[in-house]
């Protein structure tokens, strides 16, 4: 009787968790993706939460030293050439986390933004690319002689 | 409340360079102070600029930008004279809001 009562209360608990969970994902959901989406911990979850593989383009670019000798302050831009450029990513490879920022860009605004991230270790840079509804990306690998993520 | 924001903008030909650096901490929550303990997140998650009302850049970061974050973009169809207004949100709920005329 009493182990019946204490996996109800635990089920209950669950439940209630998984309630508040999903309330706090809701609030914080914006345009283009989830703020959930920054917390994958791998390369393959974190295009899946972008929304699928994207093609390699040679139109887009990431501008990232080949060199950084300080992690904790790395220079990574994106460009793209592609016309209808709406939404761009910065993807750190072999971070903890590995979704380090999105941009939204209205019409008007040029696809060409920069930014300074941390990096973990040596990293493969992805770039992902939304333009006309389609996903393009480019890397570039950026060695780290110094990490910046703690440990 | 956080620092200001030193924001420029200037226009060259018919495209506005705006170059933001914020006054940020950017802790992704993964380091561990002197005692071992986990330092708690404390980061900024939202990131809008508009020109004349409008939107010209949104952004949404995680912890991994870094600690007093630049950014650096462009955007057509402004004057000289303008405002550009550069707003930021932080996981704590905390907001700082700065503006800048194009030069």
């Amino acid at each position: 009787m009493k182990s019946t009562r204490r996996s109800a209360l635990k089920t209950t608990g669950a439940f209630a968790a998984l309630v508040s969970l999903g309330l706090v994902t809701q609030s914080q959901a914006q345009a283009a993706v989830d703020r959930a989406s920054f917390a994958v911990k791998t390369l393959d979850d974190a295009l899946k939460a972008i929304g699928g593989t994207p093609a390699n383009s040679d139109q887009v670019a990431v501008v990232s030293p080949d060199i950084a000798e300080n992690g904790a302050v790395v220079p990574v831009g994106v460009t793209s050439k592609l016309p209808n450029t709406t939404e761009m990513y910065i993807i750190i490879e072999k971070n903890p986390t590995p979704f380090a920022a999105a941009f939204m860009i209205p019409a008007g605004t040029v696809a060409d933004v920069q930014t300074r991230v941390k990096m973990g270790q040596s990293t493969n840079v992805v770039a992902v690319v939304k333009a006309d509804g389609k996903l393009f990306s480019a890397t570039k690998e950026t060695k780290v002689t110094l990490g910046g993520c703690g440990g | 409340m956080a620092d200001p924001m030193r924001i420029r903008a200037a226009l060259a030909g018919d495209e506005t360079t705006v170059r933001v650096l914020m006054a940020h901490v950017m802790e992704p929550g993964t380091r561990k102070d002197a005692a071992g303990a986990l330092i708690p997140a404390h980061f900024i998650q939202d990131v809008d600029a508009s020109h004349n009302g409008k939107s010209v850049l949104k952004a949404m970061w995680s912890g991994a930008v870094s600690q007093n974050p630049f950014l650096s973009f462009k955007f057509k169809g402004a004057a000289k004279g303008d405002k550009v207004v550069v707003k930021w949100t932080d996981n704590k709920g905390d907001s700082r809001t700065d503006e800048a005329t194009i030069a």
